[in-house]
């Protein structure tokens, strides 16, 4: 693989060749094959999630009889509209092991994939502004450490070293510290779906766009595979892994699940010199920031708080988060807004993901990722090919049970604000 | 967004608490089993489309709203009392 890669993958020896060559060596990333009539399995949506399931399932697994389809194209769903934060500061067990085995898989990922997702661990400071949010840091940091992540207890003075942009002394909420979590960051969202998809590809992995599942076919309990606009086609398993539109395609199984989706709107400036370094949140508002490789300071808050569909937000939300950004640092007053989005959420009861098998045979379903995703990507993928593969949940991903509804049981509510639609 | 309230009129979204679906219309039986109470407090149908849900007037009436919206449009399509809905 390693001479391989040096002379038809992305090496510094064939950018040197191509840029004295012309350029004229780069080939396309992925093929665009047509639909065979019969796979091994079929994963249903080419986001993040489902490339990444099917890039593990060809290279853990060696199962590359698969094909992934996608109603638009690859990466055009919520894998392209985030705000691109990696992390892995969850506290409950259930999604504690889960995010660190997914910060793991991201630290080799570039290598793993051969591809530039510009992973960038440049820390994220949680900020808190009272004694008690201080304590909760500190708790947080500490089950960080225990799950062998890192967590530093920043006070005032270390904050301000780090981030002298910030107003300290807001009338109201001034700032206490922060809790900072090195390892965490950002990456690029494009790159990480690109990355999945060639690394799939590569291996045999048919990924088809332009093809919407309009069916399940389920004969006696039983999956046989899909009808689509591209025609029928068979498979011995099929993985939905289409957060967002996860209730429309359970549906068509006649399942109905545990989600309301729900939009979530981002913002990003025009494009400036490097100002802000890290991930930052802010405690008393809902407000995080950092900055893109291109510039623009990217920014979100909390959801609008209504379910919705329509890929766009309402006035009060974008004002919350705005207030919030100039509450925290006024400087951020200079930056012109260049444009806001909204995403489709998959909002769980308990804010929480599930990756499990269902009740029907041969039928596996990967959704509720809330607003929490993108970080998710590589393990989300990694524990789902395992499922898929092996028909038994990957340890990290076992809590992950779409059952925790009905029995109550190890509900993974990891703010504690309890497990209820309009709570998360 | 705006929002008719059968009481005040039309106002902004800010006033109003969203609960979710108007499924808490349809309580089950208190010795139900798990299937329905999972149902009723879990299960979403989700679908796109005009939706039914639950409002609440906080900052106005205080009065409890069936209304029902389009979740692809948001146009709102009609808003009655939650108590003569429930009646």
């Amino acid at each position: 693989m390693g001479f391989d890669r040096l002379i038809k993958g992305f090496s510094g020896l064939r950018v040197l060749k191509e840029g004295l060559t012309g350029n004229t060596g780069w080939t396309a990333h992925w093929r665009d094959p047509d639909p065979k009539p019969e796979y091994d399995i079929i994963i249903i949506g080419g986001g993040g999630h489902g490339l990444a399931t099917a890039h593990y399932l060809a290279s853990q697994h060696g199962i590359t009889n698969v094909a992934v389809l996608e109603k638009g194209y690859l990466g055009g769903g919520n894998v392209g509209r985030n705000t691109t934060i990696v992390r892995a500061n969850y506290m409950l067990p259930g999604n504690s092991e889960f995010y660190s085995h997914s910060l793991k898989l991201w630290e080799g990922l570039e290598n793993d994939l051969n591809y530039n997702v510009m992973h960038s661990q440049r820390g994220i400071i949680n900020l808190f502004h009272s004694d008690g949010q201080r304590d909760a840091f500190a708790r947080r940091g500490n089950q960080m450490i225990a799950q062998g992540d890192d967590a530093i207890l920043l006070d005032r003075a270390g904050v301000q070293r780090l981030l002298p942009y910030l107003d300290f002394d807001q009338t109201r909420f001034p700032i206490y510290g922060g809790l900072y979590h090195k390892r965490g960051g950002t990456a690029r969202h494009d790159a990480v779906a690109w990355g999945f998809a060639r690394g799939a590809d590569s291996r045999g992995v048919d990924l088809i766009q332009q093809c919407e599942v309009t069916g399940i076919d389920i004969e006696n309990g039983a999956v046989r595979g899909v009808q689509t606009t591209r025609g029928a086609i068979r498979a011995k398993k099929v993985g939905m892994v289409v957060a967002g539109r996860s209730s429309q395609v359970a549906a068509m199984a006649g399942m109905r699940l545990p989600i309301e989706s729900h939009v979530l709107q981002a913002f990003v400036t025009e494009g400036l010199k490097p100002c802000i370094d890290h991930v930052v949140t802010y405690g008393m508002g809902h407000f995080y920031i950092s900055q893109s490789d291109k510039g623009g300071l990217v920014f979100g808050g909390d959801l609008d708080l209504y379910s919705s569909y329509a890929s766009r937000g309402n006035l009060p939300t974008a004002e919350h988060v705005v207030e919030a950004a100039m509450t925290l640092m006024p400087v951020i007053g200079k930056a012109k807004m260049l444009r806001s989005w909204g995403g489709i959420m998959d909002m769980t009861p308990d804010g929480s993901p599930v990756i499990d098998r269902t009740h029907i045979d041969g039928l596996y379903v990967n959704c509720g990722w809330c607003y929490g995703g993108f970080k998710a990507t590589p393990a989300s993928g990694h524990t789902f090919a395992h499922l898929l593969a092996t028909d038994t949940p990957h340890p990290v991903a076992a809590k992950l049970r779409l059952d925790r509804f009905r029995t109550g049981r190890g509900i993974l509510d990891e703010e504690a604000t309890g497990s209820q639609h309009n709570l998360h | 967004m705006r929002l008719p309230c059968p009481i005040c009129g039309e106002r902004d979204r800010r006033e109003f608490y969203y609960q979710g679906a108007a499924v808490a219309l349809h309580r089950p039986a208190p010795d139900a089993d798990a299937d329905a109470w999972q149902d009723f407090v879990y299960l979403r149908e989700n679908l796109p489309g005009d939706h039914e849900e639950l409002w609440s007037h906080d900052a106005g009436c205080g009065a409890w709203l069936v209304v029902t919206r389009n979740t692809v449009t948001h146009a709102i399509l009609g808003a009655k009392l939650a108590s003569e809905v429930a009646r």
